[in-house]
């Protein structure tokens, strides 16, 4: 689980620089500590975002179809990211694959988010012989490495958008439920929740009450790292072909049909990888700010 | 302490067995034929005779458990069962496929490791805020980049743009170069970032502060004190970095088309050669397995603070 150790480097090694933030309040020194880097990750995040909803607004070309004559066009004014080999619109097809590789990727960290958090509730609430069998079942998950329990679910499954959410998805599980049941088991044992159960409360109403909204941050955290680990995951198995079938213009899809012309057309590979990296960056940078504040 | 041997290896005996009843559960005892489905194909031309004693051999047509238990003994044996896409036995086949893989995967692990100490050194040495920022956000980089599209930006630039490596007809070393330096990048990630987290953080230590009363240069300090209790932990991540070089190796040969494990396991996905997949499962679920069973019981021989069991923590 990679992403689980990026998660915790994330959160942990940041934690120092933040806290030296100086008491002089004038103009300059908000203009310096203005966090522009975590700006700018919202600001790739929610153009994406809109790019998914509203494509149309960002570009008048059809993702589909191409033009004419007008086949593997260098960057210009008229297309400012090229075009392909069949004329289409570099920047449209882009565009227009922002929705499937981004519901794509939460449908993925909803299958990790929903089962493993799941499974970490149980075990760290329960715990016990449940426990014991819940956590040996995430060990022999993360056993198997993640690309190749992917393509496990996928060769069951067979290739598509959904089936590939699913497998990327299911690599996620085992994450969460770590993390869930650690976060459950340490808030458990504080003197609030003791209390509550002094109380009167019951097991559901303290569970429901105070340890769920006491670990929810970091899983949220978690949740941010999760989604842009899921963009890579589902763009490596588009660009293997198990993914969306062509034409869709998904991310990983568009590199690898770029793969034929990188002699000759350097901007079809170059464009949506550099437009993956950016939204794994921001989703890892948000996630970091999130732990952050929480601790 | 031998009890603890022996229950630690349990456990991962434990943990081996689960997985292959997982992939067994995944690869082979889901509905559907595919033996039933290749050869009742009209080009092979064989009669319904034929195919029952096909499926007869491959023991497809008996009940799960007598499956699972057949498939169990032959995999403690070494007999990962046949290709249904090559006809030849899947062992074979890994074992032809395995040099070329060994010989990436290790090259691709020395180039991550000489990079991530690489990285950490010149973030600890860096004489600049703004550089020391920018280097230990390498790291982070590296992660967010998909290793396929590395691979071919490295082709691109290198083998295109300047012609430095030729892609036609290359030398035996010369088509290593690139997949390589693509394997290197996700295994430096991590390697990097662990790192760099423990030399900040020992240097906080008193005993580094003696040693720098003493009169020891920075130099020496970072060799001499800070480096070999850095590197130490990163053994722990060593599974992980496992799991990284798997994937990496599917990705990697499948851009420069080399014939590996990796290559291997794409072409049974494509091809629904299930046999194939559970054999590089379950095998790399073992080495997976075993990996950590070494690390976990050579750590407190490495590190003499873990040996007495109270103490320094870990």
């Amino acid at each position: 689980m990679t992403s689980l150790d990026t998660f915790i480097h994330l959160t942990s090694t940041t934690a120092e620089t933040s806290s030296r933030s100086g008491n002089r309040r004038d103009v300059l020194s908000v203009l310096r500590n203005f966090p522009y880097g975590l700006a700018l990750a919202w600001l790739v995040l929610a153009l994406v975002l809109l790019w998914a909803t509203v494509p149309w607004v960002f570009t008048s070309y059809d993702p589909l179809q191409g033009t004419p004559g007008g086949q593997l066009k260098a960057p210009s004014a008229l297309h400012i990211l090229g075009t392909d080999s069949l004329g289409r619109d570099l920047f449209a097809r882009i565009v227009y694959g922002a929705v499937h590789s981004l519901s794509g990727a939460i449908a993925a960290v909803g299958v990790g988010l929903v089962v493993g958090s799941g499974l970490g509730l149980v075990a760290g609430s329960v715990r016990g012989r449940v426990d014991e069998v819940l956590m040996r079942l995430v060990d022999v998950l993360l056993s198997i490495p993640t690309l190749l329990l992917s393509l496990s679910i996928i060769i069951l499954l067979g290739f598509g958008t959904l089936n590939a959410a699913i497998a990327v998805g299911a690599t996620a599980i085992a994450g969460f439920a770590r993390l869930m049941r650690s976060e459950v088991v340490r808030v458990r044992n504080a003197e609030f929740v003791e209390a509550a159960f002094g109380s009167g409360g019951t097991f559901g109403k303290v569970l429901w009450r105070h340890i769920l909204p006491n670990s929810l941050t970091s899983v949220v955290a978690y949740t941010a790292v999760q989604f842009g680990w899921a963009i890579l995951q589902i763009s490596t198995l588009g660009f293997l072909g198990y993914g969306a079938p062509p034409p869709t213009p998904e991310w990983g899809l568009l590199i690898a049909e770029g793969r034929n012309y990188l002699a000759t057309a350097w901007w079809l590979t170059a464009a949506p990888g550099l437009i993956v990296v950016a939204v794994v960056l921001s989703a890892n940078r948000i996630s970091q700010s999130i732990g952050r504040s929480t601790r | 302490m031998t009890r603890y041997v022996v229950g630690r290896i349990g456990q991962a005996l434990l943990v081996l067995w689960a997985a292959f009843t997982l992939s067994f559960i995944l690869l082979q005892a889901m509905p559907g034929d595919a033996v039933l489905i290749k050869f009742l194909n009209p080009e092979f031309g064989l009669s319904a005779d034929q195919v029952a004693e096909i499926r007869a051999a491959y023991a497809v047509d008996s009940n799960v458990v007598v499956q699972y238990g057949h498939t169990l003994v032959n995999f403690l044996q070494g007999d990962f069962g046949y290709s249904l896409q090559a006809g030849v036995p899947v062992s074979a086949q890994l074992a032809t496929n395995l040099p070329p893989t060994l010989k990436l995967a290790g090259l691709g692990f020395l180039a991550a490791t000489l990079l991530a100490i690489f990285i950490a050194f010149l973030s600890s040495m860096a004489p600049f805020a703004w550089l020391r920022n920018a280097i230990q956000s390498l790291p982070s980089l590296f992660i967010s980049i998909p290793v396929f599209w590395l691979a071919i930006m490295l082709i691109q630039i290198f083998s295109f743009r300047f012609r430095l490596v030729s892609v036609i007809n290359p030398g035996p070393w010369e088509s290593l170069v690139l997949p390589v330096a693509t394997l290197a990048v996700p295994i430096a990630a991590p390697l990097a970032q662990i790192l760099i987290r423990n030399i900040d953080e020992i240097r906080t230590r008193p005993f580094v502060a003696v040693a720098r009363a003493k009169g020891a240069s920075e130099t020496r300090l970072l060799w001499r004190h800070v480096a070999r209790n850095a590197i130490l932990p990163t053994l722990t991540i060593a599974g992980v970095l496992f799991g990284e070089l798997i994937a990496g190796a599917v990705v990697t040969e499948t851009v420069f088309g080399l014939n590996g494990i990796g290559g291997l396991t794409e072409k049974a996905v494509g091809n629904q050669d299930l046999a194939v997949l559970q054999a590089v499962v379950v095998i790399s679920a073992a080495a997976f397995v075993t990996i950590n069973l070494a690390v976990d019981l050579a750590y407190p021989l490495l590190d003499p603070r873990l040996r007495t069991g109270h103490g320094a923590a870990a």
